[in-house]
């Protein structure tokens, strides 16, 4: 993907991050790109610790309410390594699982802002710890 | 009371030693390392093998999730970072445990900070007779290092042709992986980086039926969603549980379930409804028994070979949150050749480190390691299993790994006491390494680890297989001749 350079300003997907701070990133993305890979190149830190192999829930991302009934529903194998993430959510996916065309044909860019919370993994953590 | 201003510790190079080279002393590593550029990060190994239960513990037909690997082959790639392979430090506690190569008192003169990471390396004994003499009884744990190739393991006597029937003692996912590497097709597990050793033992299995057996209903078994599918894919398998028992629970637990359990417990009912039935193989949950035995083969004869498992029958009481298994006074028995217990690892205390004997962990705060008094220890720290016990997948491992590098990163950098904060200039590795190598022992360094790897590829490649593992430390070292 840093071959072919990132999309444009409107040119691609637009995927807004909401990072664990609150910071708001918006970024550009090509159509085909995993919402990991976009993370990605753009140097946002999301672990994807199995590498987009569907073996770990670190790439555990909450989406908007909208964008994520635009989207396919999950396959089983995702929703049995969603389970495993920290804080889920009821509009919680895989990052690398999300793909940034297929279920989204009939929709232009620019109609598309997903938005991405990052988990505020450690936070629950050590909630848990403390119990 | 801090004791070196910020300024101070900005410039100062952070030294630090990590005790074990598994997911929490590797992901704690990569967290360090990105944090403070002038950290160096000195990682003990007692294998000349890194990535402790990543090699040693996730599955051979888990590939995927070895994947993590390559993070841990990217942080060792930072010129800051440096292996320090066969090299164990802090003789465990337990009585007769062998000595280590270095006590942690040999790295504290040279050090800022210690990270305890050496994870969870005995297992759970029952407590029932004959468990320790029967041939054909043996923990999980050490089964799953035989199929590993953990060298310590590789005496063990598995005999998988005696009997039809194995349990397995304990209903977590290492208890399926053991169900299912019983059970899985052998044409599917020579892909695998499984050893040719266990292939062999695989090849004369007449293993047909596997029980995975809990004391609780299966609202409480500890194994995931992924696991348990694998499970009701395996070919030629027959799945069989206590219906009834299922709709019961489920009925009882109402909507209060939670999104992941509700998941579980719908794939268990789909499990059993697609159950095809008379198939060459088979395997059920068996819920609502206590193991209370063993029985050989000779009766009097508690040294012979396994031929049944006597359980209690028990059932539940308690509200939801707190089920308990209460013995109903019947027992049965059940035939088997083979028994695992899979119900739990266990960490051990290692001198010259505060333990908690009864949780089974350094006892700390958000890593930062605590003495019996509650006193927090000044540069002393744990992560991984050691820290929060021996459960969690490698994310979660990951999650703690990261909390205590945040602590570790915030002690140092807002100026709190570290390990001797008197001394002015700590070397780190090489005094350490000086002692070591005069004394004549043989360290491994991350390179010699990769040229061990790829001996392992090369003799992989040979059978189709991602990497052939040697089963001892002296084939490991033998490559770096
Ligand atoms: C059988 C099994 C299967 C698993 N499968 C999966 C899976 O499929 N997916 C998943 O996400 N998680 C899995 N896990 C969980 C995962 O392995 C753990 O979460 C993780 O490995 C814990 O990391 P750790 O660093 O605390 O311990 P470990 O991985 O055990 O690492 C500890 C390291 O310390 C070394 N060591 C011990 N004593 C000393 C000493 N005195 N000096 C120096 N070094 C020492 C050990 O050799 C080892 O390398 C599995 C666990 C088991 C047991
Ligand atoms: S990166 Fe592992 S599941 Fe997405």
């Amino acid at each position: 993907y840093s071959k072919r350079g990132r999309p444009a300003p409107g040119q691609g997907f637009q995927v807004n991050f909401v990072m664990q701070d609150g910071e708001e990133i918006s970024v550009q993305a090509h159509e085909g790109e995993s919402l990991l890979d976009v993370a990605w190149a753009n140097d946002i830190d999301i672990e994807g610790a199995c590498e987009a192999s569907l073996a770990c829930s670190t790439c555990h991302v909450i989406l908007d309410p909208e964008s994520y009934s635009k989207l396919e529903e999950a396959t089983d194998e995702e929703n049995d390594m969603l389970d495993l993430a920290f804080g889920l959510s009821d509009t919680s996916r895989l990052g690398c699982q999300v793909l940034m065309n297929k279920s989204l044909d009939d929709l232009t860019a620019k109609e598309l802002a997903l938005e991405a919370m990052l988990e505020s993994r450690l936070e629950l953590i050590s909630a848990r710890l403390c119990t | 009371a801090a004791t070196a201003t910020e300024e101070e510790r900005a410039s100062k190079p952070f030294k630090v030693a990590i005790i074990g080279s598994g997911p929490g002393g590797f992901y704690t590593a990569h967290r360090i390392l990105k944090h403070v550029p002038q950290a160096t990060v000195d990682m003990y190994e007692a294998m000349p093998v890194p990535h402790g239960l990543v090699r040693f513990g996730v599955a051979p037909d888990h590939p995927e999730v070895k994947n993590v690997m390559h993070t841990f082959d990217e942080v060792a790639r930072n010129p800051n970072f440096t292996f320090i392979g066969n090299t164990s430090v802090g003789t465990y506690v337990t009585p007769g445990a062998s000595k280590a190569q270095l006590e942690v008192s040999d790295l504290r003169p040279h050090y800022d900070a210690i990270l305890l990471a050496y994870g969870a390396h005995e297992d759970r004994l029952l407590g029932v007779s004959n468990e320790q003499t029967l041939k054909g009884v043996m923990a999980a744990r050490s089964f799953v290092g035989f199929y590993n190739g953990l060298p310590s393991e590789q005496d063990l006597e598995i005999d998988l042709s005696q009997s039809e029937t194995a349990v397995v003692i304990g209903q977590g996912n290492v208890a399926l992986d053991v169900a299912r590497i019983l059970l899985t097709p052998l044409e599917e597990l020579k892909k695998t980086d499984l050893t040719d050793k266990m292939i062999r033992i695989l090849e004369k299995s007449r293993i047909k039926h596997v029980y995975v057996i809990g004391r609780r209903g299966p609202l409480e078994v500890a194994f995931t969603a992924k696991e348990l599918r694998e499970m009701l894919q395996l070919p030629n398998t027959t799945f069989h549980m206590d219906q009834q028992l299922l709709a019961s629970e489920m009925e009882r637990a109402g909507k209060s379930l939670e999104r992941p359990r509700k998941r579980l417990m719908g794939l268990l009912e789909k499990g059993i409804k697609e159950s095809k039935p008379d198939q060459p193989k088979s395997w059920s949950l068996l819920f609502l028994r206590s193991p209370m035995g063993f029985t050989g083969k000779d009766d009097n004869n508690n040294s012979g070979h396994l031929a049944a498992i006597d359980l209690g029958i028990n059932r539940l009481e308690g509200d939801d949150s707190n089920r308990k298994a209460v013995s109903t006074g019947e027992k049965e028995s059940l035939e088997c050749g083979l028994a695992f217990r899979s119900i739990g690892y266990k960490s051990v205390g290692i001198h010259g480190v505060p333990f908690d004997e009864r949780k089974g962990v350094v006892p700390n705060i958000d890593g930062k390691v605590m003495d019996a008094d509650q006193n927090l220890v000044p540069g002393l720290y744990a992560a991984g299993w050691l820290k929060r016990g021996p459960i969690g997948v490698i994310a979660t491992t990951m999650a703690d790994a990261y909390q205590t590098g945040d602590t570790m990163i915030s002690d140092w950098t807002s100026g709190r006491p570290m390990l001797n904060n008197s001394s002015k200039d700590k070397q780190g590795s090489k005094p350490v390494l000086d002692l070591l190598h005069a004394r004549g022992h043989r360290t491994v360094s991350y390179q010699d680890w990769q040229k061990i790897e790829q001996k392992e590829f090369e003799l992989g490649a040979k059978s189709g297989k991602p990497r052939e593992k040697f089963l001892t430390v002296e084939e490991m070292l033998k490559v770096l001749d």
